[in-house]
């Protein structure tokens, strides 16, 4: 493997950002599976027996509203809390 | 009406205008590193610049025209697909994230071709990427200068040529002046205009209906199926629904206006924040958007074409002036979109066929000429097409986003994170994904109920794994530094 120019595991850099990546990947899971679940488990009901949450529907509300806010609270967190700040410019010789 | 619709519409193209003018001082101060201003900015964007630019950017003529418009007819089961987009706001920067702007800035990259050259070291991807974003985007750009156009003649009451010719106008000057850093930074007042504009008709547009309960009980009473997940007829099948996490999510990380913009960022900390206020802002304007179309329905029952549902109700629930200025907001989506479009294209024709492979020694000087020569030359055929568009483009702008993603979802993916990701894989998938998306799009729509872009997504995934696996230890090197 000496010949690659750049090793995709070699770099310390690297882990961090991998380990980032699957963060997305969870995240995006969390978020189908929320999704999904309300909009098709309550949702699925017949109309007429729909319950309502500030004037929509409760499927609705909580797999679009609260899904929503569901999401831009664990982005937070996870960027607050597991996102590592790195250099991306420690090769600047390298640039031509 | 009509007079102060124009005036805030005229307002707001003159204040783009003085970005463009404005931004343009950085290219000329910056000589040598005139491609690296000209088409990222210098890598220099903030967090929120960044966050901005990539929803203006993906945000486009659909989100702001189309999107409402089928909501209107469908109900909320077409805000629950919307919904999808909200992945793209986290996703897309996770995924590509800290690994591609390292790696970019490894190899030099410019463009997601650079970053597949270096990475594949084949002459065959870097000629095909190239031709796919050409043709896709070219296609893609010319349908939203229609959009716009016809945005401008509905709004004013000018002619469409004389619509299109101001658009035109006024997008192109900016961008061959300005380059990348104008297209960002006219991104950004366009994206905070987005936010504005679905913030103020939404609160209009509920106003109007007397309240959500209200408008849920008139939706009840005309159409149950309209609150419902599954659509007015009921054929939003979960699996159709589901199928555009694909399309609209996940997918859209192998977009190439939108890597490129993963290759722009400053330092980890403008894409931490880049990452928060891009979930916030997409999903907001999705959530509001599509809501509005929905909401619409009782407001103004009847509206026979989807597209004049959005302007229609602004003009409805809002006083004249203020419709004047939140209108600017569908303006600026299509805006933002076609000049990332416009600059996108010129640099796979620069960058990536001309600097590569026909003049590699080209001076500063001449790679400046032909840059804003491309652009301009580009810009005035998307016009020419733009005023009687052909079939042939109509026709290929169906492909342009499922196209590009089914080619370049693997390259991409596994060109970051799989080791024995190599040139024979990375062009089978290529192939096989553009070819199977446009034949199944072609004869066999929605295959298993679910959108056509699926099948070839799974289909490149297998072609690429496939083709990397058999061909280990023929003698493939990526590219030294």
């Amino acid at each position: 493997m000496e010949y690659k120019a750049i090793d995709l595991h070699k770099d310390p850099r690297f882990k961090i950002a991998n380990r980032e990546a699957l963060i997305g990947v969870v995240l995006v899971i969390i978020n189908f599976t929320w999704w999904y679940g309300f909009a098709y488990g309550l949702g699925s009901a017949p109309p007429e027996e729909y319950t309502f949450i500030m004037g929509l529907p409760a499927w609705f509300f909580y797999s679009c509203v609260a899904g929503f806010v569901l999401m831009v609270v664990l982005v937070v967190l996870a960027v607050k809390f597991l996102f590592t700040d790195v250099p991306f410019d420690d090769e600047e010789e390298e640039r031509r | 009406m009509n007079t102060a619709v124009i005036i805030s519409l005229t307002g707001f193209l003159i204040l783009i205008f003085m970005i463009g003018i404005w931004s343009s001082r950085n290219v000329n101060r910056k000589g040598s590193g005139f491609l690296q201003e000209y088409f990222l900015g210098s890598r220099e964007l903030g967090g929120f610049i960044l966050a901005m630019t990539m929803i203006a950017t993906y945000g486009s003529a659909s989100s702001f025209i189309g999107g409402p418009g089928v909501a209107y007819t469908e109900g909320l089961g077409w805000v629950l697909l919307a919904m999808a987009q909200v992945a793209t706001g986290y996703f897309v920067l996770m995924v590509l994230g800290k690994k591609f702007a390292i790696m970019a800035r490894k190899y030099n990259a410019l463009t997601l071709v650079d970053f597949l050259k270096h990475r594949y070291n084949s002459k065959a991807v870097v000629l095909f990427s190239a031709f796919s974003i050409i043709i896709f985007l070219f296609s893609a750009m010319a349908a939203q200068w229609v959009g716009g156009a016809r945005l401008i003649e509905s709004l004013t009451g000018l002619t469409y040529t004389s619509a299109l010719f101001i658009f035109a106008v006024a997008v192109l000057i900016y961008v061959i002046l300005g380059g990348f850093r104008a297209v960002v930074l006219t991104d950004t007042v366009q994206g905070v205009v987005m936010v504005g504009g679905t913030l103020v008709i939404l609160i209009g547009t509920i106003i109007a209906g007397g309240g959500i309960t209200n408008i849920m009980n008139d939706l009840m009473a005309e159409n149950p199926n309209l609150v419902t997940p599954f659509g007015a007829e009921g054929n939003l099948t979960p699996a159709y629904v589901s199928s555009f996490w694909i399309l609209v999510g996940v997918g859209v990380v192998a977009l190439p206006q939108v890597t490129v913009r993963a290759m722009s960022y400053r330092n980890s900390q403008a894409m931490h924040r880049a990452l928060i206020v891009g979930t916030v802002v997409v999903g907001f304007i999705m959530l509001g958007m599509h809501l509005i179309g929905v909401f619409a329905r009782p407001i103004i029952p009847g509206v026979e074409t989807g597209d004049h549902v959005m302007p229609m109700i602004a003009m409805e629930v809002l006083p004249a002036w203020v419709a004047g200025i939140v209108l600017a907001a569908p303006l600026a989506a299509i805006m933002s979109t076609v000049d990332s479009l416009l600059l996108l294209v010129s640099s796979a024709v620069v960058k990536d066929v001309y600097l590569n492979y026909i003049k590699p020694d080209a001076s500063v000087r001449r790679v400046k000429q032909i840059s804003f020569g491309v652009t301009a030359v580009l810009g005035v055929l998307v016009f020419a097409l733009a005023l009687s568009p052909p079939d042939l483009l109509i026709w290929l702008n169906l492909f342009a986003f499922g196209g590009l993603e089914a080619a370049f979802i693997w390259p991409v993916i596994f060109g970051l994170y799989w080791n024995k990701a190599n040139k024979y894989g990375a062009f089978l998938s290529m192939i096989a994904g553009v070819f199977s998306y446009v034949l199944i799009h072609q004869f066999w729509p929605d295959p298993f109920g679910m959108h056509s872009v699926v099948l070839p997504v799974v289909l490149s995934f297998v072609c690429f794994v496939a083709g990397s696996l058999f061909t280990q230890g023929k003698s493939e090197k990526p590219l030294h530094m």
